[in-house]
């Protein structure tokens, strides 16, 4: 067993591209469940639109990144139009019921055989990030203590934490703002919002594009990192984690989905290398394989997370005096 | 309650004490309104005119279509028929966010207090027309902080007012059910209203925040705002109404002013019919 490795591995990972990738989901959600009180449970498919967007548009129609990112963040208002739509004007579970089929909708589709000649099918997308990565201004890695990222790791990590410090600045300025104050009243009670004179459908509806955008960022960050993209990646489990990090984080804060993610990323890394190592060194039993492993990480990463909102129910932002009301 | 009958109760002594009888001076006039619940008809009101300026009370036992007919006039329902007008401009088939804009603000049966947020930020809240409320003059804050220093200014003085500026930063959800139907109150009025609807302003609230309530009902009035409540203690709505109107399985079946309510036996019938009955009940 190696501390000081297990300690790199988590750090590596909770400060790295996927990190950035998620917060920006996170941050979205924020805006959706922890600021209006949309339960969006497919933000995985504004993730998978963004990651597809520049895909397509690069491999597929030989056009820039830029164009790609465009492409991207028109399909992700698209999709938010057209679940809002019909959606917002009616009950809360509506709306959670249709976003999280719409996900599954999207990943069915992309992954099919008819929509190969688009979306690669089942094989996904590979070779579109060569114009990304030409933009490199780095020519070589960095090395803090036993954190180590090469060139190419180090300009996703500047392009992507770049997006998070945005999105945070968006939020912050928001959240302040009159608009804030007017998501927050239809989260609490969307009639008396409405009886005091403010369009909550629109309201609902900005909202849900503003949060899609920021997911369809994160959604790009994440395939410009892995350089490739595949249907299967976008399983509607990716949600659960958004809100997972998005509540241990604490809703409706700030900072709460970067640190949530960050959090959430060194005890999923840490985890791993812990129990890899323990089982490279025999403290292990014979039956615990590379299967096992998985699913355990999982459960004693599930048992921090339940032990968490036990103890700090509110999140690592949240204020504890807010989650004690009795709204309702 | 009120010694001297005020000038608007003397310009209705003199209207008829019919159902859906004109006003010398309506602010609100509505027309043939139905709505219906499967076979149930819970509104049928051929006609109602609410006078400017005046406390018009309107009483009827439980499930007489108050609280629909409310939801209909303020847009929370879509009626199966009807329009009315306020203040001379066609009301029916408005949303309700725009009924609130043009001046005709409701409140709620069970107090709609913003609870994760403060007492200050739901006044601040209810403040119309406020340029920050759009999304890209939202990220730039020079842009609105006058209009919102204002806004709070005034905000403040509601709260006093009220009695409830020591509450300011506190969450909404930590007040009272009569601190509630008092920051309701005091909300509705940053918006600016001509006419406030009140429904069930006193339910639920001890006796003395219930003079205190009327004291501000009446207060509402001497501004200048027209007020209609739904309220069931009889005693309230014939201390502060200058007119009354009793509603009963959906259609209005009498109007006047509190004396002629008083003794109208149609009223009596429908609203006290049944203490009659079980006073009958007693005897045998």
């Amino acid at each position: 067993m190696d501390p000081a490795a297990i300690l790199a591995n988590a750090l590596r990972a909770a400060l790295g591209p996927s990190a950035a990738a998620y917060a920006l989901l996170a941050i979205g959600l924020n805006f959706h469940f922890g600021y209006t009180g949309l339960l969006n449970f497919g933000q995985v498919g504004f993730m998978l639109l963004g990651a597809y967007g520049v895909a397509i548009t690069v491999t597929v129609f030989g056009g820039s990144l830029w164009l790609g990112l465009l492409v991207s963040l028109l399909l992700a208002v698209a999709l938010a139009l057209l679940l809002g739509a019909p959606t917002l004007r009616l009950r809360a579970d509506y709306l959670a019921i249709t976003t999280i089929a719409a996900a599954e909708i999207l990943r069915f589709t992309f992954r099919a055989s008819p929509s190969r000649d688009l979306t690669g099918g089942v094989f996904g997308l590979s070779g579109f990030a060569a114009e990304f990565n030409a933009l490199n201004p780095y020519t070589s890695g960095i090395q803090i203590g036993f954190l180590a990222y090469n060139e190419r790791q180090l300009w996703v990590l500047t392009v992507g934490w770049t997006l998070v410090a945005l999105a945070v600045l968006l939020t912050y300025l928001l959240a302040r703002s009159p608009w804030g104050r007017a998501l927050k009243a239809i989260r609490e009670d969307e009639d008396a919002a409405r009886s005091l004179g403010k369009n909550v459908f629109g309201y609902k509806m900005q909202s849900l594009v503003l949060g899609g955008v920021i997911g369809a960022l994160g959604g790009v960050v994440f395939a410009l990192n892995l350089q490739s993209v595949h249907p299967d990646t976008f399983l509607p489990l990716l949600t659960f984690y958004f809100y997972t990090i998005l509540i241990l984080g604490g809703a409706a804060t700030v900072l709460g989905p970067v640190a949530g993610s960050i959090v959430f990323w060194f005890l999923m890394a840490g985890m791993d290398a812990t129990l890899r190592q323990a089982g490279a060194a025999g403290y292990m039993p014979d039956w615990f394989g590379a299967d096992a492993l998985g699913a355990v990480r999982f459960l004693v990463v599930g048992i921090g997370l339940m032990l968490l909102m036990i103890f700090r129910p509110q999140g690592m932002f949240g204020d504890r005096r807010e989650l004690a009301l009795n709204v309702r | 309650m009120s010694a001297e009958p005020s000038a608007v109760a003397r310009s209705l002594a003199d209207v008829a004490p019919e159902p859906g009888v004109s006003k010398p001076d309506p602010i609100l006039v509505a027309a043939e309104v139905t709505k219906t619940f499967g076979g149930l008809r819970a509104v049928d009101v051929d006609a109602l005119e609410v006078q400017r300026g005046a406390i018009t009370g309107l009483i009827g036992p439980n499930g007489a279509g108050k609280t629909t007919f409310f939801n209909v006039l303020t847009g929370f329902d879509r009626p199966d028929t009807g329009r009315w007008t306020f203040d001379g401009k066609p009301m029916s088939g408005m949303p309700a966010h725009r009924v609130a804009r043009s001046g005709m603000v409701r409140t709620f049966q069970l107090t709609k207090a913003l609870g994760r947020m403060t007492v200050l930020d739901n006044m601040k809240l209810a403040a119309v027309g406020q340029r920050g409320e759009h999304f890209l003059p939202a990220l730039l804050p020079p842009l609105w902080r006058a209009q919102e220093t204002a806004i709070e200014a005034r905000a403040e003085g509601l709260l006093e007012y009220f009695n409830m500026i020591h509450m300011r930063d506190e969450f909404a959800a930590t007040l009272s059910g009569g601190q509630r139907k008092l920051l309701e109150m005091a909300r509705a009025l940053m918006v600016e209203p001509t006419m406030v609807m009140l429904d069930e302003p006193m339910a639920g609230v001890n006796p003395a925040l219930t003079q205190s309530l009327l004291g501000h009902v009446t207060g509402l009035r001497d501004e200048g705002m027209t007020v209609l409540f739904v309220e069931h203690d009889m005693d309230v709505v014939m201390g502060i109404s200058d007119w009354v109107v009793c509603m009963a399985q959906g259609q209005i079946i009498a109007e006047g002013t509190p004396e002629a309510i008083a003794r109208n036996p149609e009223v009596i019938d429908a609203y006290l019919g049944r203490s009659r009955h079980r006073e009958g009940e007693e005897q045998s």
